[in-house]
């Protein structure tokens, strides 16, 4: 042994107690790696389990086919059509963003500022998620496209949905359009489509009225996503609710030819079934391209819109409220008779002027109509002898009579936007404007000037209520998915079928008789005759110096001062099916356009009679629907 | 193995002899171990051999080769290269520090056209051969001495520090590890060990002065990943996730989500033990642990049988090393303590650890190979 064994034997003494420790301490690590392992793998596992699955699966929301909007015969209103689209993927793109967008614009118009906001998209997305291009490509174009999509790397060819109004300005109003979503949509609504980028929601008409109905129920895609967001392969798919289908009362025929008559007034009709208040046609004229407001409208088509003074936007038949000037008559006549004031042989004279207090009252006939009874007022729309009648009449029960005849409240029809308009009295005037009623406002009350406003839906009720004598409400839809509306039978109305009949027989003077004010423009196929009665309503102040001299002809002023035309009608005569209001702003001139329009509507609507044919709503007649003997 | 006590004491071994005296139970453990690496780099590559395990096969087949022939080398040779060795390691890391390659925001690599060379590396296998050759001329109340302990604690604090400035704090803390730990072993007096680790606790807060940004940001998550769970904090929610979400069983091969879907960073270098966690569970996970446990079991019975201080020096400074690289990664990515860049070794893929681990068994190889050999105090090796 050498010199240092002994040295060496020290050392190798301490080493091996060294040693130990060492192998305890490393011992000990393991033993807290083992512990972790079992805390994390064990005791843990759940809650990893579940951070791990949220981590890779991606819950994508899908957007459920919207639902038609369908007339009475199934003729879609508003539908889903294919939307041709061209996608860029960043990543894919081998040549350049750049190179590959002018590669599309050689084929297609891709306008600066379009391309400025791709090239922002592109920058703003993660390389692999696809922006798009254009969209709405017509067929031409996106053939052409896919023509040359080998020479474009990158481009991607896509058919999406896009919601169509293939009947454009005819329906504007009723069916309404789908617009993106806007801040306060998000804000009110918790229905996670909402946050989809590209998803439309009803913003007028039926869309927004039944939107929730329309839109159906989110889908969901269960995919498997990476760190990144890209996706792997979808788990599973929840296609969703497709929305339902709502089925309008609309006969799209009747509902073209009405668009088409009213032609480009500033116009409001409305034709409606007497018996269950269906409404068969329902326009305001001019009405404008929805279509435009799902695609996103521009600046200048949005000022072409707003600035036009026959103003496009405006639902007039249901939100424009005007004055029913002499077709209001009927009304002050059913309250003479129901009040007993125009008993058999009560007569008014007219001179052509009516003396209230120290206020003079004029006819519109001046000379004035001579001795007149109710039927011959009614014919030769007297204003002095509805003057006197509702003077005897008194405001309470013109006031009522009016209610019970469902006016001076919303009729109750599914569209938004509907107004009340006014029918006055004491209690209103001193609420509204904090004064007494004058005994002067029931006069003009009486001939339907003053505050009276009423909508021209109200003034169609009110015709189908008179024609029917039942207290029929509008209705425009039929049914929702396969379940209809409910709707009940309408009661009778609280008059007397004499005084009804006395009302419809005025009405019938009207159109039927010579001498009748719309006695030029009656329907004289045997048969389809219509009752009617004209109203002007007036839009500016007669001065008495214009009176003096003369009230100048609507001819001569020009259109903004023009007096608005009405004209109200059912048809036939003998068993009325059919009721019609329409009002021509600033129409009214000697051809009577309005009574024109009805008689042709009506006609029409007649010789179609959408009633007798079978509608294809997809319930069979539900009990509680009205039925027609 | 140990059938022919006193051999070498008579004779050198001829290089039949000595292969025959190589330990392939301990190769076999190693190379288990390597092939845990192998099946996590194949799933995390979605079943393929490219990227990862095809040239982590090659590397780890080179490695063997080396530490076969390391193996063969006489242990006094070793002892003889142990100063020029670390001289040389010391240079390279001059070199680096002053026009190394920046990759990974540190300074770490020499480019060699195809060869790179990460001198700290070198630097783990050249500290532990000139310490234990510096021990191995010291008496157990040598080592206690001032003047003869300055010796090693400069040895050791260089190189730290000229790493610690690349800047790889994790480097530096296995360098410093594996010097103390050789000290430790060497019998150095609990007078200086006890008030070293007094000094070390009260050093914290100064160390933490001299941070960078991006090391007192791993700390700060460390402390509370949940305040930046996107940010710096994703890596270790993230491998928590991976290895929690593993369970009993884990999830099967080439079934785990978090790695093949990309959740988890640095999936095949540092946080490759997550893929193993969540792919084969706490069985899989603690078959690894038991297998290195077992490797580091062969390393202290190697040190123990050898004759030379300076075998067991070299035997015990290989193995601990070699415990470190598993402590500091396994803490890590089980969130135990902050993100500091260091593999787990023979698992995570990258040539360099692979190379210094594989060179670090053939030492141990060696060791055992020679373990018979008696060396003077005051040898120098051979050469």
């Amino acid at each position: 042994m050498p010199l240092f064994d002994r040295k060496d034997k020290s050392r190798y003494a301490t080493f091996s107690r060294r040693t130990l420790l060492a192998a305890g301490g490393m011992t000990g690590i393991f033993a807290v790696l083992a512990g972790r392992l079992y805390q994390l793998q064990i005791l843990d596992f759940d809650q990893f389990m579940t951070e791990a699955e949220e981590n890779r699966i991606n819950e994508r929301l899908l957007a459920p086919a919207r639902g038609r909007i369908l007339d009475r015969f199934a003729v879609e209103l508003a539908n889903d059509r294919r939307n041709y689209r061209v996608l860029l993927t960043a990543e894919q793109a081998t040549g350049g963003i750049s190179e590959s967008l002018d590669a599309i614009g050689r084929l297609i118009e891709i306008s600066d500022a379009r391309r400025k906001k791709i090239l922002r998209e592109i920058a703003q997305n993660k390389p692999f998620v696809p922006i798009t291009v254009v969209e709405n490509l017509n067929w031409e174009a996106f053939s052409r496209l896919s023509l040359n999509l080998p020479y474009l790397p990158g481009v991607q060819l896509d058919v999406g949905e896009t919601r169509a109004y293939p009947f454009a300005d005819e329906l504007s109003h009723i069916v309404g359009y789908v617009a993106a979503v806007s801040e306060e949509d998000r804000k009110n609504g918790n229905d996670p489509l909402l946050s989809l980028p590209d998803f439309r929601v009803g913003k007028r008409g039926i869309e927004k009225e039944f939107d929730e109905e329309i839109r159906g129920q989110a889908g969901v895609s269960r995919v498997e996503v990476n760190a990144y967001g890209r996706v792997i392969r979808e788990l599973s798919r929840d296609p969703g609710t497709p929305g339902q289908d709502v089925y309008l009362t609309i006969d799209q025929d009747v509902q073209k030819f009405a668009a088409e008559r009213l032609g480009g007034e500033s116009a409001a009709c409305a034709v409606m079934d007497v018996e269950t208040g269906d409404v068969i046609a329902l326009v305001s004229s001019p009405g404008f391209d929805p279509n435009l407001f799902n695609v996103g409208i521009s600046t200048a088509e949005w000022n072409a819109l707003t600035d036009n003074d026959h103003k496009p936007l405006l639902n007039k038949v249901l939100s424009g409220t005007y004055p029913p000037g002499s077709t209001f008559k009927p009304v002050t006549a059913l309250a003479a008779l129901d009040a007993g004031v125009a008993v058999p042989g009560y007569t008014v004279f007219c001179s052509g002027v009516y003396t209230f207090g120290n206020h003079q009252f004029h006819c519109w006939k001046r000379g004035g109509h001579g001795t007149l009874d109710l039927r011959g007022a009614l014919k030769h729309s007297c204003d002095v002898f509805f003057y006197e009648t509702a003077r005897r009449v008194g405001i309470d029960k013109l006031e009522q009579t009016a209610h019970a005849l469902g006016l001076g409240k919303v009729t109750g029809i599914e569209l938004p936007g509907e107004r009340a308009g006014v029918i006055p009295g004491r209690e209103w005037k001193r609420k509204t404007l904090h004064a007494a009623w004058q005994q002067g406002e029931t006069l003009i009350a009486g001939i339907g000037q003053g505050y009276v406003l009423l909508t021209p839906l109200q003034l169609c009720m009110l015709t189908a209520r008179i024609a029917s004598g039942r207290a029929v409400s509008p209705r425009l839809v039929h049914s929702v998915g396969a379940h209809a509306r409910p709707h009940r039978a309408a009661p009778r109305l609280p008059f007397s079928d004499d005084a009804l009949a006395a009302v419809r027989s005025g009405m019938d003077g009207v159109t039927n008789e010579p001498g009748g004010t719309a006695y030029a423009w009656r329907i004289n196929e045997a048969g389809f005759e219509m009752a009617g009665k004209t109203g002007t309503a007036q839009v500016r102040r007669i001065t008495k110096a214009e009176r003096a001299t003369g009230v100048m002809k609507n001819e001569h002023l020009p259109w903004r001062l023009r007096d608005h035309a009405l004209f109200i009608a059912y048809a036939p005569v003998e068993k009325p099916r059919y009721a019609c209001a329409i009002l021509v702003e600033h129409g009214a001139v000697a051809a009577h356009p309005q009574v024109q329009m009805a008689r042709d509507i009506l006609l029409y609507t007649q010789k179609k009679d959408p009633l007798r044919i079978p509608p294809a709503y997809p319930v069979t007649a539900a009990a509680n629907t009205t039925g027609r003997g | 193995m140990n059938a022919t006590p006193n051999i070498a004491a008579r004779r050198p071994l001829t290089l039949s002899e000595k292969l025959l005296e190589v330990d392939w139970g301990l190769i076999i453990l190693i190379t288990l171990a390597a092939c845990a690496g192998f099946a996590m780099l194949y799933s995390i590559a979605g079943g393929h051999l490219r990227p990862w395990a095809g040239p982590q096969i090659v590397r780890f087949a080179a490695g063997l080769l080396i530490l076969v022939a390391a193996a063969m080398i006489d242990i006094r040779v070793w002892m003889g290269l142990a100063y020029p060795a670390y001289g040389v390691a010391f240079l390279l890391l001059l070199v680096v520090q002053s026009m190394g390659h920046v990759g990974l925001g540190a300074q770490r690599w020499i480019d060699l056209g195809p060869l790179q060379i990460q001198p700290s590396e070198l630097m783990k296998i050249s500290l532990v051969l000139a310490l234990a050759r510096y021990l191995h001329g010291l008496t157990v109340e040598d080592i206690s001495r001032p003047v003869k302990l300055l010796v090693p604690l400069v040895m050791i604090a260089a190189p730290a520090v000229l790493v610690l400035l690349q800047p790889n704090l994790g480097t530096a803390i296995i360098l410093v590890a594996d010097g103390c730990s050789l000290l430790f072993l060497a019998g150095l007096s609990w007078r200086w060990i006890v008030p070293a680790l007094g000094a070390v606790a009260a050093s914290i807060p100064v160390a933490w002065e001299f941070m960078h940004d991006y090391q007192r940001q791993r700390v700060l998550t460390f402390l509370d990943p949940s305040s930046d769970a996107l940010g710096a904090g994703w890596n270790i929610t993230q491998a928590k996730i991976a290895i929690g979400s593993g369970g009993f069983s884990g999830k099967g091969f080439l079934q785990g989500t978090q790695s093949r879907l990309n959740f988890l960073p640095e999936k095949e270098t540092d946080f490759i033990f997550t893929t193993l966690g969540e792919e084969f569970g706490f069985a899989g996970s603690i078959a690894l642990l038991i297998l290195f446990g077992l490797i580091i079991v062969y390393g202290i019975r190697i040190a123990m049988a050898s004759r030379s201080q300076f075998g067991r020096l070299v035997a015990m400074g290989v193995t601990l090393n070699f415990f470190f690289y598993i402590m500091i990664n396994g803490l890590m990515v089980m969130g135990l303590i902050p993100v500091v860049g260091i593999p787990m070794p023979l698992v995570s893929y990258g040539g360099s650890a692979m190379m210094t681990v594989m060179f670090g068994f053939g030492l141990l190889m060696s060791v055992h190979v020679h373990r018979q050999v008696e060396i003077p105090l005051r040898s120098a090796g051979l050469i």
